[in-house]
């Protein structure tokens, strides 16, 4: 295995921002650098040959921010999160809103949003919900819209989907198998667009009532979490939610005395001031 | 001098684990030193889909509260820490953690060749590494880190172990400092202990 230092490490993602406007330069330096060093043995690349084909073949761009974000995740991760939405966050927010909009921000392939259509359809407020799902790699974004996953997935997130306790007996009841994959029913989707929007440099788009991203700030160091939480901040409507991560934390960041906890296990934040 | 040629350049102790691990992690938390200078970074594989209980079952005995660190948390000297289920667990330079969701690695996530290998690039010859019994290959790469940073590598004696593919696979990569029945590997730290006061 190679090894790459910070001073390379720095040199790519300087390049990368300079020549295709992407910024990697306030991620987690472990993580950034176990993302590099993948793409690198996955490649057969050297550090030098990698920034080669990074400055004289543009096309490798998108294959490369494919490969770097982490795209691991699961249906209903966390289950008594997901109860806890189902119970409290959303008949919170409709107490205030019948129709509302919710915004996944780092959907990856998408089952995050999957697993709350499919909770909104089983709690009969689908079509009240409008739903923006964005990612900065738009291979993943595909990926998400096909609301198609390998079978072997589904041991683990039909486990999940048990424990949550929804009211289909099965995941089954949302998908047809083809061929080794599970592919969902498209009108789970008909709310929701999926958008490719960066979370670094990207602007605030719109107001949300409820902002999901969770494992996703990991990967930036304090300084961007900081950043970020300001747009979700601004991207929220008062007294809007936000979940992060359950090892997640907003303690440090500046704007943490403008949210409130409202579920601290599962980590579910409310904006009350503006 | 003491009789494990130790001093008081030590920044922090890591320790990984798995099956049949979990009696020794025990036993070392309960009779730590009070007041055990450095902090103490754990990876221990663990059910990814069960958030709790496995501190509170490591806590009960142990001299200090084990804590599962948040992301971005800062390492205090003294504290002890547990890799969050579901979560990779590294250190990062400037002494703090940063979790990650990465794909499983040895089939294992946490995974415990990126606990060691991070703290050994971070602490370099001020770690101390611990390997105890377990079931697979993970944390044999990362014992190899720590000692080519020159760090201190001790695994649990094979013997000993429940189940000694873990200190067996690392004692076959990489030069082992000592090789130790957990009752030693108390003794280690109270010896270590006492450099520092």
């Amino acid at each position: 295995m190679q090894d790459i230092d910070i001073a390379d490490l720095k040199r790519i993602s300087e390049l990368i921002f300079q020549k295709y406007n992407y910024d990697f330069r306030n991620y987690a330096m472990s993580s950034f650098k176990r993302r590099v060093l993948r793409i690198m043995e996955l490649k057969k690349l050297t550090v030098e040959s990698l920034i080669k084909k990074l400055n004289d073949t543009p096309i490798f761009i998108n294959e490369f921010l494919d490969e770097l974000t982490v795209n691991v995740t699961e249906m209903f991760r966390d289950p008594s999160f997901w109860r806890i939405m189902r119970e409290e966050i959303i008949p919170a927010i409709q107490l205030n809103h019948k129709q509302f909009k919710i915004w996944h921000a780092g959907c990856s392939s998408g089952e995050e949003v999957l697993s709350m259509c499919i909770m909104l359809k089983e709690m009969g407020i689908l079509h009240d919900v409008t739903l923006i799902a964005t990612d900065l790699d738009v291979n993943i974004l595909e990926k998400a819209k096909s609301a198609t996953y390998p079978v072997k997935n589904m041991e683990l997130n039909e486990k999940n989907y048990i424990r949550f306790q929804g009211t289909a007996s099965s995941l089954k009841d949302y998908y047809k198998e083809d061929s080794g994959y599970a592919v969902f029913d498209k009108n789970l989707f008909m709310n929701v667009s999926f958008r490719k929007h960066d979370l670094v440099l990207g602007d605030v788009f719109n107001k949300f009532d409820l902002v999901l991203c969770r494992n996703v700030m990991i990967y930036f160091n304090q300084n961007l979490q900081n950043e970020v939480l300001k747009k979700f901040h601004e991207s929220l409507f008062k007294y809007g939610y936000l979940a992060i991560g359950s090892k997640e934390s907003l303690i440090w960041c500046d704007y943490a005395n403008r949210f409130i906890v409202v579920n601290n296990e599962e980590k579910i934040y409310k904006k009350i001031k503006d | 001098m003491s009789k494990f040629n130790l001093n008081n350049s030590y920044k922090a102790v890591v320790i990984g684990g798995s099956a049949g691990s979990f009696q020794g992690v025990v036993k070392i938390l309960s009779q730590l030193p009070k007041g055990f200078p450095l902090p103490i970074i754990m990876c221990l594989h663990r059910l990814k889909h069960v958030r709790n209980g496995f501190v509170e079952a490591l806590s009960i005995k142990s001299v200090v509260q084990v804590t599962e660190p948040y992301d971005k948390e800062n390492i205090k000297k003294g504290g002890v820490y547990l890799a969050p289920a579901n979560y990779h667990m590294s250190v990062e330079l400037g002494n703090y953690f940063a979790l990650s969701t990465e794909e499983m690695i040895n089939n294992s996530r946490p995974a415990i060749d990126i606990t060691l290998g991070t703290t050994a690039y971070v602490y370099r010859d001020k770690l101390i590494g611990i390997l105890l019994s377990g079931a697979n290959r993970d944390g044999a790469l990362g014992m190899k880190h720590i000692h080519e940073k020159g760090g201190l590598t001790i695994v649990q004696e094979p013997t000993e172990c429940m189940i000694d593919t873990m200190p067996k696979a690392a004692l076959a990569v990489t030069k082992i400092d000592h090789v130790m029945k957990v009752d030693q590997i108390v003794e280690f730290l109270k010896e270590l202990d006492k450099q520092y006061r």
